[in-house]
């Protein structure tokens, strides 16, 4: 079955979604990302959803969920390059994502997830063990 | 072929000079012509041709919209084209061809003088015929109008919304006029695509030129800057006068996290103040 790979950096993982998700998609990367949050100890999570072309509600409220639920097991999460369509796609649905922290690309985006951790005080532990 | 359609296509055939030149003389007295005599002359020219063509074919008076009439339809869709583009209203244009009974009348009246019933008939026929392809002519005229109105309406749409870079990193959309979902939709588009053309991180929604912000209207704009954030960036939106504060303020429009600012320099000060940049005077004069 398909799986969306999560990359571990160093305290943060990244998980570049790079097809349409379906739903069963969506529940195992739930899964699977809750797990590896919890098994790395990460301290951020950054989801690149660029190549995402097409949203429904249940997509939408997905991504909102996996930012909460990285938020609870202490991992801050930024969604970054959203597409236009994708944008007006979940204003229309009435998904605001209230709550989720966003950025234009990955590169801003792991800039901002850095300034998040450290002004959330977390310290930074070596974690090649 | 019926005998009055025959009757009708001979005198198209033997006395097409004299009728023209009635016709043409009809136009001029009773019609306030648009366009040149020399137009005039070659349109009407080319539709007693199509007439006299389409007739012959076999083509039914009482039936003006049927596909024989291509010919006749061709030039008089070029007739109303031309009328519409020159700005003459419908009336003058369906009065062009109207003016072609008088002519015709007096015509059939010279050749079918022995022959009473069908001298009736025949008048009957170019009257129902003629009346028919005026008819035809009005809504073709309308349509084209209307096509002129359309693309008109789409132009000011595109127009209306240029997405306008203020810095690097920063860009901004003046709105001019009122918003409906129509142009909030465009501006929105626009504005989010080119917010990843340019990885700008902060966009300026300025309403100066908004004359009235209703519920509808602010629902729009949270959407936009909704859309903006989720895009990861962010979106101030300026230009907001007194008047429009207050309507806000008593419609119970929630603004809460969104950035307002009074005037465009000062959302432009803030883009400034957030990009860590500072404007100087080179010197002291």
């Amino acid at each position: 079955m398909d799986r969306i790979p999560i990359l571990r950096m160093g305290e943060y993982l990244l998980v570049t979604i790079q097809v349409d998700m379906h739903d069963q998609l969506a529940l195992t990367l739930q899964d699977d990302l809750t797990a590896a949050v919890q098994r790395v100890g990460a301290k951020g999570v950054l989801i690149d959803i660029s190549a995402l072309e097409m949203v429904d509600s249940f997509i939408g409220r997905m991504i909102a969920n996996l930012s909460r639920m990285s938020r609870i097991l202490d991992a801050r999460t930024v969604v970054v390059g959203m597409r236009p369509a994708v944008a007006i796609t979940l204003v229309e649905l009435g998904l605001s994502l209230a709550g989720v922290d966003t950025a234009l690309d990955v590169e801003r985006g792991m800039r901002r997830l850095r300034a998040s951790v450290e002004e959330s005080g977390a310290s930074i532990v070596d974690l090649d063990d | 072929m019926t005998p009055e359609n025959t009757a009708v296509v001979d005198l198209l055939a033997a006395q097409q000079e004299q009728i023209l030149r009635e016709w043409l003389a009809e136009v001029a007295t009773t019609g306030r012509s648009a366009g040149g005599a020399a137009g005039a002359k070659a349109e009407a020219e080319a539709l007693l041709n199509a007439l006299h063509d389409d007739l012959r074919a076999g083509a039914e008076a009482s039936k003006t919209d049927a596909p024989a009439w291509a010919r006749t339809h061709a030039v008089l869709e070029a007739l109303s084209a031309a009328r519409a583009a020159q700005g003459a209203s419908a009336g003058e244009t369906s009065h062009f061809v109207l003016a072609l009974k008088k002519p015709m009348f007096t015509g059939l009246q010279q050749r079918l003088a022995s022959h009473p019933a069908l001298l009736w008939s025949a008048v009957m026929a170019v009257s129902t015929l003629v009346d028919g392809l005026a008819q035809w002519t009005a809504s073709t005229y309308q349509r084209s109008r209307e096509e002129v109105i359309a693309r008109q309406q789409e132009e000011l749409l595109e127009l209306s919304t240029p997405v306008v870079k203020l810095w690097d990193g920063v860009l901004a959309v003046p709105m001019i006029g009122t918003l409906d979902s129509n142009r909030t939709q465009i501006v929105m588009e626009s504005l989010l695509q080119r917010i990843v053309e340019t990885g700008s991180e902060l966009a300026i929604i300025d309403i100066t030129g908004v004359p009235t912000v209703d519920t509808l209207v602010a629902q729009h704009l949270l959407k936009t800057v909704t859309a903006i954030r989720l895009m990861g960036a962010d979106c101030i939106i300026s230009g907001i006068r007194p008047q429009i504060a207050q309507t806000i303020v008593h419609l119970g429009v929630d603004l809460e996290g969104v950035t307002t600012k009074a005037t465009l320099a000062d959302a432009l000060a803030l883009a400034f103040k957030r990009s860590g940049l500072v404007v100087a005077r080179a010197k002291t004069a």
